[in-house]
């Protein structure tokens, strides 16, 4: 009776999954394989029919293409700003995160105020993204800004023959570039010290007691006992990192319309304009740069999770099929 | 004898290094409040005190004439943007926890012969961005003629692949079948089950999962860009973006005004939910 009884029930699992299914599958599933399908043909324009769509004659055309090209404007160069501002903004921003997590977890140095510090690290977090770009490209304003008024000031203290000029600093590359980075990294170190504290908390004392008796310094427990100990949820800060960051859209966007000369261009900024601000809407180049997003976030990520994978669990994990096979053979 | 010295050292050591910890933090915690408080400080300044001094930390009191630029000048209009916002992220937001709890309850709950592999493919989709998926995702809603509709952005919240991983990790560790069970006895439907009982146990799980979403959907910028593109329907996001176009390039106050209007709420927010917010973050970490 009691089987019976959870054959019955288990259509409601199947049931209760039904929204979900199909909301993915409209939503989801089915805009990427369109995408993928976009990407292999000559679909241009705004107003052009699906139905007027070819494939190429040669099918990897777009993508060609658009490997091909190089300088202002090109694939090629969004994906190097995209990495060069995403390693900009995440080394310092693991590193800081990691030494705020050191300290703030030390039971020798008690820090005080622990809680608000937090908050306050957090807070840019919380803003919407558009709105700090656009604060920051009003703090670089030129001729007259906050950050030009600064280095007036700086420039007429240290020099006497200073004449006044002022600069724009959005027409700097690396300048542009490094403000990009520096608001990423202002924005979510707060949020990675958050989850590594969090991870640290998770260790069982009886470790850190261990390692104290055996005559551990500080600085031997945080490399040999901290950070193997919190090595998942470092992976899972890198790759949500790195996904967010091959992702960076609404900074470089608006704080420099991409450039000067495409210099803060990243993908996805590559990917807007030429979709939605190209004046020929070219949704294939677009979509096959996303194909290219795809395929590099994936194959990163599972490279990732490969090398950082808990080898003692897989023996582990090994060992109960093992257990489990042979629990069967004896039935 | 000489291990008095050495802990004086040691103390000397650990007072030094309590100095570094402050410093460093109260510059950091400086740097967070700074761009946000000159922000305030320019939204009440008028545009020649801000040109003549572009930084100040004393308001000043010019906060209704900057506000009267957007009455001349309206494609910023904060109040349209402020409600279309809220639609989408309260819809969103709604959509996502109770379908993702739906999900996760399947999940959870009742033995069924896909569940491994539907639980394995969540898994698996988890980490696709919205941005790879965008050129198709557009191609299809313009075709069905649903851009410029505030559903388009509301309805694809029903598959969260994320939150039903985080719901279910949550379920697992709090649901006991024994209460469903005696729910069943006393006669109740399993959908009845799930939203007068299932339900209310998750609430802090909701409560958690909320704020995030929310937070998330208000502040996109992406998808609305793409999808809604008439005046009437823009989000705050969108309207921030508005700030920076050539109509408003001398109006300094007004930008740092308009500026204000969008980042205040949050902060408002914020101040009241940060005890939930921050400990909420590691809640969505995979343990």
């Amino acid at each position: 009776m009691g089987k019976k009884k959870s054959v019955n029930y288990a259509r409601y699992g199947y049931i209760f999954s039904i929204p979900f299914v199909i909301a993915y599958l409209v939503f989801q599933l089915y805009p990427v394989l369109y995408t993928v399908v976009i990407g292999f043909t000559d679909l241009e324009g705004l107003t052009t029919k699906v139905t007027d769509m070819h494939l190429l004659s040669n099918p990897f055309g777009n993508f060609i293409d658009i490997l091909k090209g190089s300088g202002a404007g090109s694939f090629r160069l969004a994906l190097f700003n995209t990495v060069i501002m995403w390693l900009c903004n995440f080394v310092p921003q693991i590193l800081l995160a990691l030494l705020l997590t050191a300290w703030f977890t030390d039971d020798r140095t008690k820090i005080k105020g622990q809680g608000l510090f937090k908050v306050l690290f957090y807070l840019p977090n919380i803003i919407t993204a558009a709105s700090v770009a656009i604060l920051f490209q009003a703090f670089l304003s030129y001729p007259v800004g906050p950050l030009n008024s600064i280095r007036s000031s700086v420039l007429s203290f240290f020099s006497k023959s200073y004449d006044g000029s002022t600069y724009n600093f959005l027409n700097n590359k690396a300048f542009t570039r490094g403000v990009v980075s520096f608001i990423q990294f202002w924005m979510w170190y707060g949020n990675t010290m958050v989850l590594l504290i969090s991870g640290v908390i998770g260790i069982d004392p009886a470790i850190f007691e261990a390692a104290q008796i055996d005559g551990a310094n500080r600085r031997q427990t945080f490399f040999r006992i901290t950070i193997p100990c919190i090595r998942t949820i470092l992976l899972y800060v890198l790759v949500t990192s790195m996904i967010g960051g091959l992702n960076m859209f609404d900074i470089p966007h608006l704080l420099n319309r991409g450039g000067p000369d495409g210099s803060t261009t990243t993908t996805a900024v590559y990917i807007y304009k030429q979709a939605f601000q190209n004046p020929r809407y070219q949704y294939n180049k677009a979509a096959a740069a996303s194909i290219i997003m795809f395929v590099i976030i994936m194959v990163l990520t599972l490279a990732l999770f490969y090398i950082l994978r808990d080898k003692d669990e897989e023996e582990l994990k090994k060992l109960r099929k093992r257990e489990r096979k042979a629990q069967k053979h004896q039935l | 004898m000489s291990s008095q010295p050495q802990s004086l050292s040691k103390s000397k050591d650990s007072l030094v290094i309590k100095i570094i910890v402050y410093v460093v933090c109260i510059v950091l915690a400086v740097v967070s409040i700074m761009p946000f408080w000159v922000m305030l400080v320019n939204a009440t300044r008028s545009s020649v005190q801000i040109k003549e001094h572009p930084i100040s930390l004393i308001p000043s009191k010019y906060l209704f004439s900057n506000k009267e630029v957007f009455d001349d000048k309206p494609s910023f209009q904060p109040v349209t943007g402020f409600i279309n916002s809220a639609i989408i992220s309260v819809g969103a937001t709604v959509c996502a926890l109770y379908f993702s709890s739906l999900t996760a309850y399947a999940l959870t709950a009742y033995e069924w012969k896909l569940r491994d592999s539907f639980f394995k493919f969540i898994m698996a989709v988890m980490m696709i961005p919205a941005q790879c998926t965008m050129i198709g995702f557009f191609k299809m809603v313009y075709s069905l003629h649903l851009t410029n509709n505030l559903l388009t952005l509301i309805l694809p919240a029903v598959a969260a692949p994320s939150m039903v991983f985080f719901m279910r990790q949550y379920l697992q560790s709090s649901l006991s079948m024994e209460i469903v069970q005696s729910a069943r006895i006393d006669g109740a439907g399993e959908f009845r089950t799930f939203n007068s009982i299932v339900l209310p146990i998750m609430k802090p799980a909701l409560a958690t999962q909320a704020i995030f979403a929310f937070v998330g959907n208000w502040n996109e910028l992406f998808r609305p860009l793409v999808i809604l593109t008439e005046g009437s329907k823009k989000t705050m996001p969108i309207m921030v973006s508005l700030l920076n176009g050539d109509i408003y390039r001398v109006e300094y106050g007004a930008i740092y005004l308009g500026l204000t209007i969008t980042v205040l709420p949050l902060i408002v927010v914020y101040i009241f939910l940060s005890k939930y917010i921050v400990s909420g973050v590691s809640l969505g970490a995979v343990k």
